[in-house]
């Protein structure tokens, strides 16, 4: 009952917190100069009118709750800018988002047994040479941005080695055989980062575990070190990790601006910077990925502060 | 009762002189807070080193600059004949010869092209070719095409072109062309018409001011019956002769290329024109000149660039730096504003506490669940038409910035705020902003300094996304910005990998070195490790 309430307070204060933001958002965004750019095979008037009639030039409340109104329904309006006003906003994204998913769940498909790995036989093994590689390759793999990554695997595999195609084969769909192989530069770009994450995170905890008492105490009553690490060690340093891969789970959907870019995968993220980067810029676009980014970021954590009372009855985090 | 005021102090003596018991004073040297940080860091060799790769990076990017003649750096802003520099690959002088970082590069290049380089050489003296690595045929539709692949030196290989002079420069490259003894103005040679110098048959010449020679329309050298030539020395020169132009005085009074009939008989009618006159009076001078030579006679300095040149010819090394430069400068403004602005937030959050905290928290929350991304297009958008994009990038990595920095000061607070030396402040009467800013805040001062300087390789990382992307453009001719280097060198990775390695290198050398530096400051400060690595 408690956790009930507790998930129904967390839940109330993230609409609050969204609501907040996207008004801010819708705020600003209108207060921008809007003219609509040309649009080939239209009559510019023929635009106006129905802008007019969609609520363009009344006060911005009432476009506000209008576009709240339509929200609801998935009716973002249309692309004015990047499909000349052809297409509806939320039918584009719902095309993309697979993309955007497929790529990230192939990434964290491979980041999570290697990363989980890599972090326990460093910890094993701590202040060991093994350990010392692993740390230090975490370090740089941390540190260096992934874009950098992605210009050395794209010239290496693709370009010199002509192991992969250097850019994403969409046309047979998302979850394809052939979008798989011809987004394995992208995935291997993606994974490098998050690997390096799970691994040092893992590392820190189980490291810390590792020296606790009751670790000692399973010792003392006869359990192998094997056995100690496994059915203790691991166990308890899973209560941070878990929420952690709970998290990267649900970001997946945002994918990354700049990877997608690079490979050119027709995901959400390209055509986030696609509508930002259009002159004038694509604002029922902007709109839509924003608020959807927002979510996205609010719901991750309210499911990993959720994930860790779940898993320690002991933990509530942002609860007093 | 004896008089105990006046008591003779020779009667008085000690018990024993052994007994005098002093405290002891302290053999070692007492040891601040800082210094030991500073001892325990020093002991962290990985950070060292780190530190002193971000000192030469920030070296770098201070003193990047100087090492380019002024004049040439002065060109980026509207000089848009430094295109024909573009992509020069890296060089080192005294390299010259050795094949590593020599400016060259490895190309693939048809017969023709090659019989065009060798002709190049022969006429300007520039070898463009250094070594054939191998020889291959391929077959396509056309047939079978032999193809070689050299060693190609990128700056001999800088094309010549046609420029149009007023008389006083022509004079003054002349003058130069004297005295320096090195030659920019070559023979003029029509380069789009289709006559070639002497008799018959008329061919087709390429538009290309590389070649001097008669040739059919793909650049291959031919003799006067059309027949192609293989022999360097029958090549039959096309220059443009006094019989055959228009306008006969070229006003060209210097030494003439070797060959030039000119040299024997200045008067002879074949002697060869430097100049296309256009125009009447003073009229325009059309030259052809040699682009490798005029780049000495215009700039100063030989083209030789350590890092290369890129698209717009600009050199890397020193663009790199002001990319570099800017990027430090931004990130550590940020931190430092960050700073203040966290450091105040958190500090009253933290030292009021209750409803105050409560309050101040929802405000941050808020703040903090906006994306990054959708601030910084947001404040792109309203403010970069007014203030300029660098003051708008810097508003929208303040608004959520400090917020990392408020909540670890907040926290520090908390930890302090109940101790005695605290109370013993508020007992003397100390007002609430001494008891924040003298007493607790220099407490918490080592974890709050190692804070700020993990968030420089944040700063960067972003900002460098961002410019990518291509989303803010912070680019001018005298201002670069890492960002958009690696997002131009992207476009053409495969033929000159060099123009993206050197920004890509600097900053993975920085991001690196900056976040091994900060965690081992993070370690030092940390007094829960004291002791735990030895």
């Amino acid at each position: 009952m408690y956790l009930f309430k507790y998930i129904l307070k967390r839940l109330g204060l993230m609409l609050m917190t969204f609501s907040i933001i996207l008004t801010m958002c819708f705020v600003l965004v209108k207060l921008l100069p809007d003219t609509p750019p040309e649009q080939f095979g239209k009559d510019m008037e023929i635009i106006l009118k129905r802008r007019e009639m969609l609520g363009y030039g009344k006060p911005i409340m009432v476009q506000y709750m209008r576009f709240l109104k339509y929200a609801i329904r998935g009716e973002f309006g249309l692309s004015e800018v990047l499909y000349s006003g052809s297409r509806n906003v939320w039918d584009v994204f719902v095309e993309k988002l697979p993309f955007t998913v497929a790529l990230n769940i192939y990434s964290i498909i491979l980041s999570i047994p290697i990363g989980l790995g890599l972090g326990i036989l460093a910890a094993i093994y701590k202040n060991k040479w093994l350990d010392h590689i692993i740390s230090t390759g975490v370090m740089i793999f941390v540190s260096i941005p992934s874009f950098i990554f992605g210009f050395l695997i794209q010239y290496l595999l693709c370009f010199r080695w002509g192991l992969f195609e250097p850019t994403m084969d969409a046309t047979q769909g998302a979850f394809s055989w052939t979008a798989f192989v011809t987004c394995i530069p992208a995935i291997l770009c993606l994974s490098f980062g998050t690997i390096a994450g799970f691994a040092r995170y893992t590392r820190a905890e189980l490291c810390e575990v590792l020296t606790s008492d009751y670790l000692l105490l399973a010792r003392t009553k006869g359990l192998t070190r094997n056995q100690a690490t496994v059915r203790h060690a691991m166990r308890n340093a899973m209560v941070p990790i878990f929420p952690m891969i709970l998290g990267e789970f649900i970001s997946i959907m945002s994918g990354s601006l700049i990877i997608e870019q690079m490979f050119t995968i027709p995901g959400v993220g390209a055509l986030y910077v696609n509508s930002v980067q259009a002159s004038p810029p694509d604002y029922n676009f902007f709109m839509l990925l924003s608020a959807f980014y927002m979510l996205i970021g609010l719901t991750a954590g309210i499911v990993i502060d959720i994930s860790y009372g779940i898993i320690d009855p002991r933990i509530r985090m942002g609860a007093r | 009762m004896s008089d105990i005021y006046n008591i003779n102090k020779d009667k008085l003596k000690f018990a024993t002189n052994k007994d005098i018991s002093h405290d002891k004073r302290l053999d070692t040297k007492p040891v601040g807070y800082f210094e030991d940080a500073f001892r325990r860091f020093k002991k962290n060799k990985g950070s060292i080193v780190a530190a002193w790769i971000v000192i030469l990076l920030v070296v770098y990017a201070i003193v990047g600059t100087w090492f380019i003649p002024k004049n040439y750096t002065k060109a980026y802003v509207k000089d848009t004949e430094l295109q024909r520099y573009q992509y020069l690959t890296p060089k080192v002088k005294f390299l010259d010869g050795t094949g590593v970082w020599d400016g060259t590069m490895i190309k693939e290049i048809t017969e023709v092209q090659y019989a065009q380089y060798v002709a190049r050489e022969f006429e300007t003296g520039l070898n463009p070719i250094q070594k054939i690595v191998e020889e291959y045929e391929v077959k396509d539709s056309l047939g079978t095409k032999k193809m070689l692949k050299v060693k190609f030196d990128t700056y001999n290989a800088i094309d010549c072109f046609e420029k149009q002079l007023s008389l006083t420069e022509y004079q003054a490259i002349q003058q130069w062309q004297e005295e320096k003894g090195i030659r920019v103005i070559m023979p003029y040679v029509n380069a789009n018409t289709s006559a070639p110098t002497t008799g018959s048959p008329a061919t087709v010449r390429i538009v290309d001011s590389n070649i001097w020679y008669n040739s059919d329309r793909k650049g291959k050298p031919i003799d006067l019956n059309g027949k192609p030539i293989s022999n360097l020395e029958d090549y039959i020169p096309a220059y443009v002769t006094y019989k055959t132009a228009t306008i006969k005085d070229d006003k060209y009074t210097v030494t003439r290329l070797a060959g030039d009939p000119g040299i024997e008989d200045p008067t002879s009618p074949n002697r060869w024109i430097y100049a296309k006159v256009t125009g009447t009076t003073l009229g325009n001078y059309n030259v052809r000149v040699n682009a490798h030579n005029y780049f000495i006679y215009k700039y100063g300095f030989e083209p030789s660039f350590l890092f290369g040149t890129d698209v717009q010819g600009y050199d890397i090394f020193s663009r790199l730096a002001s990319g570099a430069r800017f990027s430090l400068l931004f990130a550590v403004a940020i931190s430092a504003i960050n700073l203040i602005i966290g450091a105040i937030y958190g500090a009253i959050e933290g030292y009021y506490g209750g409803a105050t905290d409560l309050i101040m928290e929802r405000i941050s929350d808020i703040l903090s669940a906006i994306p990054s991304m959708v601030v910084t297009v947001l404040f792109n958008l309203h403010l970069s038409g007014t203030v300029g994009p660098v003051i708008s990038l810097l508003f929208s990595f303040i608004l959520t910035g400090w917020i990392g920095m408020a909540s670890r000061v907040r926290m520090q607070f908390y930890r302090f705020k109940n101790q005695e030396y605290v109370l013993a402040a508020r007992t003397l009467g100390a007002r609430d902003r001494r008891i924040m800013f003298k007493h607790i805040f220099p407490n918490s001062l080592g974890t709050i300094i190692t804070g700020s300087v993990l968030v420089i390789p944040g700063v960067i990382f972003s900002e460098t996304s961002l410019t990518y992307l291509g989303i803010i453009n912070l680019d001018s001719p005298t201002r670069a910005s890492v960002g958009a280097m690696l997002n131009s060198g992207k476009l053409i990775m495969t033929k000159f990998p060099h123009v993206i390695l050197f920004p890509a290198l600097f900053i993975a050398l920085l991001m690196v070195s900056f976040n091994l530096f900060g965690n081992g400051l993070r370690d030092a400060f940390n007094p829960s490790l004291r002791g735990a690595e030895d």
